[in-house]
């Protein structure tokens, strides 16, 4: 950490996201509790709240949970099918999962001193390499060895094919770091420029100035978590539509 | 002395690298506006493509995380 005595800001914007032990000021080690794990629980009981409990009733008037599940369930449904097709539809449990945990985590860390789980790279990467590997796997069992065909755009003319299956063979293998790295880093980037501009609000000149900033700042954060949120799961469905037809 | 100027070129880094979100903005504006001119013209065909709208700026936006990223790694981690 570059730390400056005094850089002039109260507090360094990237210090909310230094993930620290809940209990003690222990070492943090694989086992560790820390304020990282606290929100993921979070996130993960209030998906539960919201699907399992908000749909208790299966009431034929929805509740207001109910209709949010809904229309939560239907809009990734309605995703799945239009990409992937209909023999897509079977890996929807996987994508829903991702999806309402993608955006509850997104949501809980808007909640003022709340730790967001995405907006670090270690916890997207995960997320983003499960669903490459995943696809990866699923297209070589599905396709066989046709599965390689992905690579060799047979619309081109035979020239140019090897260079752009070069090109394919990258991009395909970039595709986890930039799945991983949009999220943490729209996170991140979002949540930094706010705590600067909570940072200037100690400076009584621009204070009113930079609270207007952070209230419009706030409302693109808004916008912003359930894009990023709608933009995983619409790659992860664009990735499996790619592992189960492969030929372009 | 040598730390001061190693530090000033991370800073130096960390700033040219920001310019590469530039190049982003760019991007994602003309794949928004492409879409927004294409969509009034024919506005009952733009419903069914916002899905590739976000595909498009998912993409565009993606290099310029990746050089937001170059300049916190600079700032950071070396």
């Amino acid at each position: 950490m570059a730390e400056k005595e005094d850089g002039g800001l109260v507090f360094h914007p990237m210090d909310q996201f230094i993930v620290k032990p809940l209990f003690g000021d222990g070492p943090v080690g694989v086992l560790t509790i820390t304020n990282s794990t606290l929100w993921m629980a979070l996130t993960v009981l209030a998906v539960i709240a919201l699907l399992v409990l908000g749909t208790r009733s299966r009431a034929i008037v929805p509740t207001r949970s109910q209709s949010v599940a809904e229309l939560a369930y239907g809009f990734v449904y309605q995703m799945v099918e239009d990409i992937t097709g209909k023999d897509g539809v079977k890996y929807f449990p996987y994508i829903m999962t991702l999806f309402m945990f993608i955006l509850f985590s997104n949501y809980l860390g808007l909640l003022p001193m709340a730790f967001t789980p995405t907006s670090h790279i270690a916890v997207t990467a995960v997320l983003a390499v499960a669903v490459f590997l995943a696809v990866t796997v699923l297209g070589f069992v599905k396709n066989g060895a046709s599965f390689l065909s992905l690579f060799w755009v047979s619309s081109a003319p035979l020239a140019l094919r090897p260079i752009l299956a070069l090109i394919e063979v990258i991009s395909y293998f970039v595709r986890p770091v930039s799945h991983s790295i949009r999220l943490a880093g729209n996170m991140m980037a979002g949540h930094a420029v706010i705590k600067v501009f909570a940072a200037f609000a100690a400076v009584v000149a621009i204070s009113p100035l930079s609270i207007l900033a952070i209230t419009a700042m706030y409302g693109l954060e808004m916008l912003v978590a359930g894009i990023q949120a709608y933009v995983f799961t619409i790659l992860t469905c664009v990735y499996l539509k790619d592992a189960l037809h492969p030929h372009h | 002395m040598e730390g001061d100027i190693a530090q000033m070129g991370q800073f130096i880094g960390a700033g040219l690298a920001s310019v590469g979100m530039g190049g982003a903005a760019v991007g994602v504006g003309n794949v928004a506006g492409s879409f927004l001119s294409g969509a009034l013209r024919n506005p009952s065909a733009a419903a069914g493509q916002t899905a590739t709208l976000f595909i498009g700026i998912a993409f565009a936006e993606a290099l310029g995380i990746f050089s937001f990223l170059v300049a916190l790694l600079l700032m950071f981690a070396v």
